[in-house]
């Protein structure tokens, strides 16, 4: 059953729309993430989630109610705001049971509960600092236990990653997803780092422009995107026009600048001019000609070395550039090749998506 | 060796020597009257000329002035009713203008502020003409009789009140305030809790200001004074027209002493705000 239902929710505001009718169903204890990139109207769907915004149309039900024109303070869900927002006259744990003392909770039952909930995030020795003495990964800590603390059917985290270093942002990925397993409240995460939302979401949806483009699981969207734009957005690909020719039960013909006329395989219909989609860590770079699959010859015009993975922009005969991620996996592997190489890329047809222009 | 020579960039005045003496000059004739009239509230002569020797006759003579005292005790009547009313309708209108988008905002911002700008002269003008014209009750008992000077003091010093307030709130994070609703507190609770402690060190800073203002105004308080209703500035300037006695000296030194005090305690807690914000 669905924790949260959003039920065809369109938000407007005055000249433009934030959301464009939007269909999400989240199930109880998942990590769901929306994705996208800044202005798609993804914080405002959060903000709508904690009765910040009312939708223009729609409903939002959370756990069966509906909670479309409910005040913030009356709705069972918390939020860790992309500040942290830690209220800077209160002390950490004041700060962590301001939720529970507003709400009438008696004081001893408040101090316990918010003693547990900062040993939840380790920072238990911290209770009487204030937050100006607080690092900024220790800040987003009291601003998680804050939220926790007050048992809520869902979690949301609004950009929480993005005033961190790239270090601390991964010990805090990992950390995050321990404690949704260790709490079981459905997290919802709001990010425009598809690294974030790839490596700890179950679910993602991804918007453009107010829109929902798709959801599924992180798999699902990398390998088998159901738009030019998710395929762009998500990871690097390789976009090739290319023009349907036929089809059979096997998939589709198409004419490539590149290739000439190819079969991959697809299910469904297409017609007419179509793009040919193709990760770059699936083609493979070569100097002699590949026995099988689809294969170009260019020259390399560029290689950006990024320790793990080297980056190549190859320049075909006729056509536009295309990129090739090569697996550095051995210390000999940066000598294999320089600018101004011919070489050939091949890549298998089951590899190629055949997306709708 | 060649000796380098520090190079002194143009904004770097204070580095010139030229410039140095004359900041001394400067100082010297901001504070060498006071220092002055401080001085000489101890020395023992009728006249304000010739030093004659300590004495602390004159701050006795002063506190024997039962007019002397009777203007000090309105004065502080009216700068504490002052404080209290300039502050909360300075705080209302800086949360009003902070808050909320109306019709005529930049407008009204310009028409509250205007106390600030229009010379105190014609304020005071305008008190007198105003309070003349509707006929305001002149001769109540005390302290209704100083509702005048109270209702003119609290028109000018509200505003400052208002922009000092504002200024702080802008600094404010709106996301405490949706991190409090969303943590499950009412509008008063967080206004309360959240909005308010951080407002504080703006209040506190607003109503000293209203406090000093209103304390050493004599401008305003000269047109909208009666007879019976004398406040010290009011008080020592009519003694001040016979003649610069010690005995003057004496009660103004007072004053500045009292106005030092509040404009320290005011940086204090001015200090102490910018300590407890983010």
């Amino acid at each position: 059953m669905s924790i949260i239902s959003i039920r065809n929710v369109t938000k407007k505001f005055v000249g433009i729309t934030a959301v464009d009718n939007a269909n999400i169903e989240i199930s109880a204890n998942e990590f769901f993430a929306v994705l996208g990139p800044s202005g798609c109207g993804k914080t405002t769907l959060l903000r709508m989630l904690a009765g910040f915004e009312t939708p223009t149309k729609g409903e939002i039900l959370i756990d069966g109610v509906d909670v479309s024109t409910m005040a913030p303070n009356k709705r069972p869900v918390n939020m860790v705001f992309q500040s942290y927002a830690v209220f800077p006259h209160m002390t950490v744990l004041a700060n962590v049971g301001y939720g529970l003392k507003v709400t009438g909770v008696p004081a001893a039952e408040t101090r316990r509960r918010a003693e547990e909930a900062l040993e939840m995030v380790q920072l238990a020795h911290l209770g009487e600092r204030k937050p100006d003495q607080l690092s900024g990964g220790q800040r987003q800590r009291v601003a998680l236990a804050r939220a926790l603390v007050k048992r809520p059917k869902v979690l949301l985290l609004d950009e929480p990653m993005s005033a961190l270093d790239a270090k601390l942002r991964e010990q805090m990925q990992l950390e995050l997803t321990r404690l949704q397993e260790e709490v079981g409240i459905t997290f919802v995460i709001v990010t425009h780092d598809q690294d974030e939302a790839l490596s700890m979401a179950d679910r993602i949806a991804v918007m453009q422009s107010g829109r929902v483009e798709q959801i599924a699981t992180p798999e699902l969207l990398y390998e088998s995107p159901n738009s030019r734009f998710v395929a762009d957005f998500i990871g690097k690909v390789n976009l090739l026009d290319a023009q349907v020719t036929g089809a059979s039960d096997h998939g589709v013909t198409v004419d490539v600048a590149h290739l000439g006329k190819v079969t991959v395989p697809h299910s469904g219909g297409v017609q007419g001019m179509v793009s040919l989609a193709v990760r770059p860590e699936k083609i493979r770079m070569t100097v002699g000609r590949p026995d099988s699959g689809l294969a170009v010859q260019g020259r390399i015009v560029d290689w950006a070395y990024y320790g793990d993975t080297s980056h190549i922009h190859v320049q075909p005969a006729n056509g536009p550039p295309m990129s090739v991620t090569v697996q550095n996996d051995t210390r000999s592997t940066i000598e294999s090749g320089e600018v101004g190489d011919q070489v050939w890329l091949s890549w298998q047809a089951d590899d190629t998506l055949v997306l709708d222009r | 060796m060649k000796v380098l020579r520090r190079r002194v960039d143009p904004l770097d005045y204070a580095g010139r020597i030229w410039m140095r003496a004359f900041f001394g000059l400067v100082f010297i004739l901001l504070y060498a009257p006071v220092v002055l009239m401080m001085a000489f509230s101890f020395n023992d002569s009728r006249r304000n000329i010739v030093w004659r020797g300590f004495t602390t006759k004159y701050y006795e003579k002063a506190w024997n002035n039962d007019g002397l005292i009777e203007a000090f005790v309105n004065s502080l009547t009216i700068a504490a009713i002052n404080t209290v009313v300039a502050t909360i309708l300075g705080a209302m209108v800086a949360l009003l203008l902070w808050r909320f988008r109306f019709p005529f905002k930049s407008a009204y911002e310009g028409f509250m502020a205007l106390p600030i700008v229009i010379p105190e002269i014609c304020m005071g003008v305008a008190m007198l003409a105003f309070f003349s014209r509707i006929g305001w009750p002149t001769g109540m008992p005390w302290p209704l009789n100083l509702s005048a000077i109270t209702i003119a003091h609290i028109a000018f010093s509200f505003p400052f009140v208002a922009i000092v307030v504002r200024a702080r709130m802008a600094g404010f994070n709106r996301e405490l305030e949706e991190a409090s609703r969303d943590l499950g507190a009412s509008e008063w609770q967080t206004f309360w809790h959240v909005i308010f402690p951080y407002m504080r060190p703006g209040l506190v800073a607003g109503a000293l200001l209203a406090f000093t203002l209103s304390l050493d105004d004599f401008v305003i308080t000269f047109f909208t004074s009666g007879p019976e209703t004398v406040t010290f500035p009011v008080k020592v300037y009519s003694m001040v027209r016979f003649s610069v006695t010690p005995e003057v000296n004496a009660a103004s030194t007072v004053l500045v002493v009292i106005t030092l005090i509040v404009a320290a305690l005011m940086l204090r807690v001015q200090r102490q705000g910018q300590e407890g914000s983010p």
